[in-house]
């Protein structure tokens, strides 16, 4: 047992970091929202150059081989700056699923490319009935020819509005909500059928609701036997809270170390607001809720490639609700403490507050994983 | 970073586990299952079998009586007597006294004092807190006055758990009562309680029992070789005392205990018609806790695992444990006491202890399962208030 970092994650750990300092002030980051698709294409070739997006990936797809650990630093140090970046959905979701699902050809055709940034994969697995549950798919897809005909909606797909390509689930076989019956496919953004309409999530990140209508893919875009999608999606969703869990982690270093900046130097009643004893107090209990949930995104990192599934759900579900906890505490406290300005479009504290609140409705929120960790009790 | 335990330390745990299995004392282990709370000979009794392993003194190096144990083995150790559960080792021998004799103490008083102290030959009790020093300790009044080679100490002492069956006392007194700084003017005494002037006074806590006294002291006589370090450098040995305390500190086995104990015994219990156990609104207050206590595990992990490259760093986490630890124990007590419902409100303490041929009383453990509620509330309370410890971290970890 031990926490330290070998000598190359300390090395990434740093390198992100000092990317990620120049490129990344507030004022900047204004700038990439403004931008078209709400990200910077520039910044995301010099993650390319870093090696970032082939991070998670083998050597011989052009990625470096890395594991948890090593997406956690990532995802902390993109947490830190609010990055807006389609890391999540491309590299980590939407990499995970091409990875565990497979199919050797597509592996070797797309991972390369998602590596060198050349193109962005979205995760369209959502429904809009479905809420969090997985296996809760509508989507059809039935065989014409050689190929299949894909049929149905997806909706809060993030970064769909942007991706080159989609990787869309739907049912092969079975009913709602049946685990069994599921496939994933890889669909190309801009094929016959698929509509996309594009927004805003409420802390910027661009996202889209998909209809697909008729869209027909060839054979080789199934990424894994037909129906049995289920597993791969599961550890999808797993790679996602690991990841979610971390950029959180680092988002409440920021929201705590602004706010403790501010309680140090806002001046009231003639002496900084951080003499009140009420205040030192909260902000200590956000120093807790802090560490207890980097503690839960480092189980998480370590948890991702544990091989027993069971074992793997109870902790992801704890991750999830604990780190949800913790994320909603501390943003609600670090607002509360900035006062006035924390409410203002103009501050950052408001847009972690915010990324924080779409982490939790991510992969499923606080009460969803509790009432099935509570399913679960023995 | 990696969460498995090396096979040394697994194959370890199964050594204290079988341990424990086969020399727990049938009786005292049927004590604790049942719920019932233990006594002093119990205790003694329980902590002289673990010293004759050489395990009693689980925190001290081996030059000493100690296993010489890592951290790690430390917490396994813990966590299996809390969570079997068999008796604690008397923590004022074991985790106060003992490393600041180790630190501290002349070879005399360490040859004097430690193999005794392991073996509970001397039951210890702590002499700090006094009416007008609780949070504010360093405003402590009891007075030692040096005549010849002895200190004559006068003043009291109060919430001195276990003072009534304590052989001695290690005490916090005022030596230098014109020091500039409060802090500067205190020594560190090792009180024979058998010393005439000690009166202790019994004081009954919400739980209905007698755990805390106040204590006495009336020209009280007491040499000066049983002064720890250097006069008037008491505060240093106090602050190496409460600072010292941080592989037990977040109690995880003993939440873990009680929420084990809550789930079987809400398997008994029932609500609306079924067993408590299939309650959705009980299994999800479990699922929380159990949620809450995972992540405390990984923070004391975490604070391990950086002991291991650094034992005597000051580490912020361990605020995290002291504070979320208190907490967590706190709502399993809790939690234990409302499987119990309307039994958890009978205080069948005296009736239980009596034999009787009136009609039956019980079950114990709800009874128990309140008294462990009501007892615990001093967890947030003893070795620092939560709010003191709040008020330590704000200042010195955030720079408030």
């Amino acid at each position: 047992m031990d926490f330290d970092l070998t000598e190359e994650q300390r090395l990434l750990r740093e390198s992100v970091d000092r990317l990620l300092a120049d490129t990344y002030t507030f004022e900047k980051r204004k700038a990439y929202l403004a931008e078209p698709e709400g990200w910077s294409r520039a910044l995301w070739s010099q993650y390319a150059e870093l090696g970032l997006l082939g991070l998670p990936f083998a050597e011989e797809q052009g990625g470096f081989g890395g594991g948890g650990i090593e997406t956690m630093l990532v995802m902390q140090g993109l947490g830190r700056v609010l990055a807006l970046e389609p890391y999540l959905t491309s590299v980590v979701l939407s990499g995970t699923a091409l990875r565990l699902a497979g199919n050797a050809a597509l592996q070797s055709e797309l991972l390369p490319q998602i590596a060198q940034g050349k193109l962005t994969i979205a995760f369209a697995h959502g429904e809009r009935q479905a809420r969090y549950d997985l296996s809760d798919v509508l989507t059809t897809a039935k065989r014409k020819g050689g190929g299949w005909v894909i049929d149905g909606a997806k909706s809060v797909v993030t970064h769909g509005d942007s991706a080159g390509k989609l990787i869309v689930s739907a049912r092969t076989g079975g009913e709602r909500d049946d685990p069994k019956g599921i496939a994933l496919f890889i669909v190309d953004a801009n094929a016959n059928g698929v509509a996309r309409r594009a927004y805003r999530l409420r802390d910027g990140m661009g996202a889209a609701e998909i209809t697909l209508a008729g869209v027909e893919v060839g054979r080789d875009a199934l990424l894994s036997e037909a129906g049995a999608a289920y597993p791969v999606i599961k550890r999808v969703a797993e790679a996602g809270i690991a990841a979610t869990a971390a950029e959180a982690v680092g988002a409440m270093e920021t929201m705590q170390k602004m706010t403790l900046e501010y309680l140090k130097t806002r001046q009231q009643f003639g002496r900084p607001i951080g003499e009140n004893q009420a205040l030192q107090h909260r902000a200590t209990e956000m120093f807790v809720a802090l560490e207890q949930g980097r503690s839960l995104a480092m189980l998480a990192a370590m948890m991702v490639d544990e091989p027993d599934a069971a074992e793997r759900q109870r902790n992801f579900a704890m991750v999830k609700a604990g780190v949800g906890q913790a994320a909603r505490f501390v943003s609600q406290n670090a607002v509360q403490l900035h006062g006035g300005i924390g409410m203002t479009e103009e501050y950052a504290v408001g847009h972690y507050f915010r990324r924080c609140m779409v982490i939790e409705h991510s992969f499923g929120d606080t009460g969803y994983h509790l009432s099935r960790l509570a399913e679960q009790v023995a | 970073m990696d969460l498995r335990f090396s096979a040394e330390e697994l194959a370890f745990r199964e050594e204290v586990r079988g341990f424990i299995r086969d020399n727990l004392p049938d009786d005292i282990r049927e004590k604790l299952q049942l719920g019932h709370k233990t006594d002093k000979s119990d205790i003694v009794r329980w902590q002289r079998i673990l010293n004759k392993k050489g395990w009693a003194a689980y925190s001290w190096p081996k030059q000493w009586g100690g296993p010489g144990w890592t951290p790690i083995q430390r917490m396994m150790f813990l966590e299996e007597i809390q969570t079997f559960p068999a008796p604690e080792v008397n923590p004022f021998n074991v985790t106060m006294l003992g490393p600041v004799l180790i630190q501290f103490g002349s070879d005399e008083q360490k040859n004097r004092f430690l193999p005794r102290a392991a073996n509970l030959d001397d039951w210890w009790c702590q002499g700090f807190s006094e009416p007008g020093a609780g949070s504010d300790l360093a405003a402590l009044k009891t007075a030692a006055r040096r005549e010849g080679d002895h200190y004559i100490v006068n003043g009291q002492k109060i919430w001195t758990s276990t003072a009534h069956m304590a052989d001695w006392c290690f005490c916090l007194v005022r030596t230098n009562p014109q020091a500039p700084k409060k802090q500067e003017g205190i020594s560190f005494l090792l009180i024979d309680m058998k010393t005439p002037g000690i009166t202790v006074r019994p004081i009954i806590s919400i739980d209905g029992e007698h755990h805390l006294n106040e204590v006495f002291f009336d020209d009280v006589k007491v040499p000066v070789e049983m002064r720890i370090y250097e006069e008037n450098k008491g505060w240093d040995v106090a602050k190496f005392l409460l600072g010292n305390e941080r592989t037990g500190i977040a109690r995880i086995g003993k939440s873990k205990e009680r929420i084990n104990f809550s789930k079987q015994k809400a398997k008994e219990m029932r609500a609306h018609g079924k067993p408590l156990i299939e309650d959705s609104e009980f299994r999800r207050r479990i699922a929380a806790l159990e949620t809450e206590l995972k992540s405390l595990e990984i923070t004391q992990l975490r604070v391990l695992s950086a002991q291991k490259a650094n034992e005597r760093r000051q580490d912020p986490l361990t605020a995290v444990l002291k504070l979320k630890g208190t907490e967590l124990l706190q709502a399993t007590t809790e939690l234990a006491m409302d499987v119990a419902g309307p039994l958890a409100m009978p205080d069948w303490a005296d009736e239980l202890d009596a034999l009787s041929n009136e009609p039956e009383l019980g079950p114990v453990w709800a009874t128990e399962a309140t008294r462990s509620y009501l007892f615990l509330r001093a967890a947030s309370i003893y070795g620092g208030t939560n709010e003191i410890m709040k008020n330590i971290v704000s200042k010195g970890v955030l720079g408030l």
